[in-house]
């Protein structure tokens, strides 16, 4: 045989096999769990019986040799010779074990490898043996023996041309016949006379023995294909197999076809010509037809990487001695098939882990007023545009306390920032590398590694993860991963005249902020524009001035009169993007920049607009580190989930952290802080005794910090600028001169001391340190 | 008797350049162009090219040539390079012109910096200096970024 032929049959056997053997798996856990189909058993026997064919006539005489061993026990299965018992699936079960391994070895190295598969195979031989002795314990319920069940069997899904008898006919097909003749009713139902079946079943074995030798091995395998495709349903029939590539390259004709069509449907609009603007729409009409038909092709639904789950959900809970349901939702749920691959290991690990790390053992389960067998939960579904991928569990949950202290252990996090970080925060320590809080190394996980790979694998596809769980009752962990990656949705923004597209997995809302009225526009915090969103802090890039496309002094934060604020989400932080203008969305084609961009991480690519004209694509995350809104204190502080913050603001403050001079530090509450400023000491002008600044087209009265509160150290001028804490009550206002504003903190501690009322609410201890609760209401007292 | 080569001649200022026949993909006259922020400045930006996205190199500033006025529209020789088309933009493209292989003598020592390492040599022809630029090493600007 041609060396390239060879090649391409093992191709090929390899592709065919792996996915039967998925299918075997799943088939054989619906017999041990009692949900399986009717034609369960064809199904498996199918598997075995195919590998075993195209392996004796490619010469590979192990794998040959141990799917013989696991055919013969399923015939006599199928035939009913006898039942299945635990044992027995479990010894089938690693049947498809070894069989992938000698497969994967071969894929690897070419050959089978020379693993000693023996004991399985007199493991499987062993289980074969009673019945021919002792097993006809069965009662003969149905009357009428295998004729008529042929009948039934061929009537209904098989056109007439594999008539049994005409199969028969041929009689080197012996060894195909049994799968179309001894069809699914027979299992579990039990035989009239069980002892001709095994006994039919030996020689057509003996024969598949004999393949191994060398000869009849092509004929086996040669009348394999007609009766297997006889057996299987039509849609297998009408499904080929296409090469990736070629789909891949035609995504990409379709990419610069709908470029194309962007462009005519532009042009149609200005030269306002009624045929060509008919055409026009047509061709839009047909190219997303063409597109969605395309993509269509790649796209797989997710239970064809579920498939495995069972198999690896039972193994891994027998191995620790665990009871698991696991319950599979939206199992048809599409996806692009590069990132079904690039999905598949992540998810794997994430459910051993779930099963090894979140749910308990059943005595704890019990103890704990649970049900013995713990749930574990995959669902999938469509959500704006992306996919959603759970995998909850209704275990022990993660204890926050624990991944703080184990990252504070490691070096990965100060004190100051354990004690400040909310548990949703700390549960997301996980994804650090070598960060595991198992507290023993298990066979099955807790090394360390891992969380952090699937963080990485899943981002790498532009998706997201993040964990949310509860101690006692469960974790759940949550992705969202795009639908492709070749055309997306995105929005189109302008600044400094130039249009750049971003992504729109990584937007959270748009927000026009409006500094004319009397709502809050800009402000600054530590030189650093913020914005107040609902409660929270939010840290500000310019467009512009990140790209350099204005000078810097051009755009001071607070001098905008109007402008857009696009709520961008990276790496699991909100910040604000503020542009110029905000135009539409748009589905984009994306297209890879040259190498001499490398060094360029905001730009994620370009793409070409309907005018032909080409946008640079940004990278939220690499646009993001540039402007370092994720990393700096201001972020850290502000960057508190919305959900949470809600939750939290009830019995929670934020505090606003004042270096007061002579090591005093003093906390007012956020909330009544309506803004921070920075001035120059040079613009301090005196009015009726008291010092003022010409604020906002007004005169805001200054008062010092020490005014308000007794036995504080006069602030010290060292600087030309002096922060304010800008308070605003009854239409009044009034600047509070602070030393030195440090930090924006949440009130953690409990142990407040009460005041003397001497303008201190009282005293808590905040990152350590002793500080003074400021009373807002002398804020009041002061503006009026 | 001895090699010849074809080379794709262009201006740049008052100076004659020109490159390999077979490196050109095409010569398009000048497009639209969208800036890079951040990029290196002789990167003048992206023109899309029959759906194809291109880099746009200014070769006055890659060679360290003052800039063009700007009633000048330059023109793009778009040339092959193994990480795809790249568009040099030049003042004015010229003739094709044949030289005898054997007349490239190596440029003088007095050529300065930037121009120094993308030539290759400069022929003699009869009325001017013609140099000879090495595609491959336009195209690879020098690591990290110059800051302008």
């Amino acid at each position: 045989m041609d060396a390239s032929i060879q090649q391409q049959l093992i191709a090929d056997l390899l592709v065919e096999s792996f996915e039967g053997l998925d299918r075997y798996d799943h088939e054989l856990l619906q017999i041990e769990s009692g949900t399986a189909g009717a034609d369960s058993l064809n199904v498996i026997f199918r598997v075995i019986h195919t590998i075993k064919g195209t392996a004796g006539c490619l010469g590979l005489s192990h794998i040959q040799r141990v799917a013989h061993t696991g055919e013969n026990l399923l015939d006599l299965l199928r035939s009913g010779g006898i039942s299945a018992s635990p044992e027995m699936i479990s010894a089938l079960l690693k049947l498809s074990d070894a069989l992938r391994s000698m497969l994967r070895s071969l894929e690897a190295s070419g050959s089978e490898g020379d693993a000693d598969h023996s004991p399985l195979i007199s493991l499987l031989d062993r289980l074969q043996e009673p019945l021919g002795a002792v097993e006809p314990i069965v009662p003969a319920p149905v009357a009428s023996p295998a004729s008529s069940v042929v009948q039934s069997q061929c009537a209904e899904p098989i056109p007439a041309t594999s008539a049994p008898g005409a199969d028969a006919g041929f009689g080197f097909f012996d060894d195909d016949l049994a799968p179309v003749q001894m069809p699914e009713p027979l299992f579990p139902a039990p035989v009239p006379t069980p002892a001709p079946f095994p006994e039919a079943a030996a020689p057509s074995a003996g024969s598949g023995a004999g393949a191994a030798a060398g000869s009849p091995a092509a004929s086996v395998s040669a009348g394999a294909p007609p009766a297997e495709n006889a057996g299987r349903s039509n849609a297998e029939d009408s499904a080929i197999r296409v090469d990736v590539a070629h789909l891949d390259r035609l995504m990409n004709l379709v990419g610069e076809l709908v470029l194309a069509r962007n462009q005519i449907l532009q042009k149609a609009g200005v030269v306002q010509d009624p045929t060509l603007l008919s055409t026009a729409q047509r061709l839009n009409v047909i190219t997303t037809e063409l597109q969605e038909g395309v993509m269509k092709t790649r796209m797989q639904p997710i239970g064809n990487v579920w498939t495995r789950f069972p198999r690896i959900v039972r193994d891994v809970s027998a191995e620790l001695g665990k009871k698991v349901r696991l319950y599979m939702e939206g199992r048809e749920t599409e996806l692009d098939r590069t990132i079904i691959e690039a999905i598949k290991d992540p998810l794997i690990h994430i459910v051993r882990n779930a099963i090894d790390h979140g749910i308990e053992s059943p005595e704890r389960r019990v103890a704990a007023g649970k049900p013995e067998e713990g749930a574990l939960v995959l669902r999938a579904y469509h959500e704006g545009g992306q996919v959603i991928i759970e995998i909850a569990d209704d275990g022990a949950g993660i204890n926050a306390e624990k991944v703080r202290a184990r990252a504070l252990r490691d070096g990965r996090i100060t004190p100051e920032q354990a004690a400040r970080m909310p548990d949703r925060e700390a549960f997301n320590l996980v994804f650090l590398p070598g960060l595991s809080t198992a507290e023993k190394i298990t066979n099955v996980s807790g090394r360390g590694v891992g969380m952090d790979v699937v963080k990485t694998n899943i981002e790498r596809i532009g998706g997201s993860i993040e964990l949310l769980s509860e101690l006692g009752s469960g974790t759940t962990l949550r992705i969202k991963i795009p639908l492709t990656l070749a055309i997306i949705p995105a929005l189109i923004v302008t600044s400094g005249g130039e249009r750049f597209a971003i992504p729109q997995v990584s937007l959270v809302e748009l927000v026009r902020i409006d500094t004319a009225g009397e709502g809050r526009g800009i402000e600054s915090l530590y030189g650093a524009p913020v914005y107040r969103l609902r409660e929270r802090l939010l840290p500000l890039a310019m467009l512009d001035r990140e790209l350099g496309i204005v000078p810097a002094e051009a755009a001071t934060p607070g001098s905008e009169t109007g402008s857009n604020l696009i709520v961008l989400q990276a790496d699991g932080r909100q910040f604000g993007l503020v542009v110029d203008e905000i135009n539409d969305t748009q589905e984009i084609v994306v297209k890879p920049l040259s190498k001499i961009f490398r060094s360029l991480t905001c730009y994620a690519g370009a793409t070409i607009m309907g005018d032909g004209r080409v946008a640079l694509i940004l990278d939220v995350l690499g646009l993001a580190q540039r402007a370092a809104v994720l990393s700096d204190a201001t972020a850290q502080a502000a960057a508190v989930d919305p959900n949470r913050a809600a939750s939290v603001l009830a019995n929670r403050e934020k505090l606003l952290l004042i270096e007061a001079g002579g090591g005093s530090r003093l906390a007012i509450p956020l909330s009544s802080v309506d803004r921070l400023e920075e001035f120059e000491r040079s613009r301090f002008e005196w009015s009726g005794g008291r010092q003022v600044i010409q604020y906002r087209g007004g005169i805001l009265p200054l008062v010092p910090l020490n005014r308000l509160v007794p036995n504080l150290p006069e602030p010290e001028e060292s600087s030309d600028n002096a922060q304010v804490v800008v308070h605003s009550s009854g239409g009044r206002s009034v600047g509070i001169l602070v030393g030195h504003v440090s930090d924006i903190v949440e009130e953690e501690g409990s142990e407040r001391s009460a005041g003397d009322g001497s303008g201190l609410l009282g005293s808590t201890v905040i990152q350590g340190r002793v500080v003074d609760l400021f009373d807002p209401t002398r804020l009041h007292l002061s503006a009026h | 008797m001895s090699e010849t080569r074809q080379l794709c001649t262009f201006t740049l200022g008052d100076f004659f350049f020109g490159i390999d026949v077979l490196k050109v993909q095409e010569i398009i006259r000048h497009q639209e162009m969208t800036r890079v922020p951040l990029a290196p400045e002789a990167i003048r930006g992206l023109i899309n090219l029959r759906g194809q996205i291109v880099t746009a190199l200014d070769l006055r500033s890659r060679l360290g040539l003052p800039p063009r006025s700007a009633s000048l529209p330059p023109t793009n020789v778009v040339i092959h390079t193994p990480d795809g088309p790249v568009s040099l933009l030049v003042d004015e493209i010229g003739d094709v012109v044949e030289v005898d292989a054997a007349g490239l003598t190596r440029a003088p020592d007095t050529v300065r910096g930037a121009a120094r390492q993308v030539i290759t040599g400069v022929f003699r022809l009869k009325e001017r200096l013609l140099i000879l630029l090495d595609t491959s090493k336009v195209v690879e600007l020098p690591e990290p970024v110059p800051a302008p």
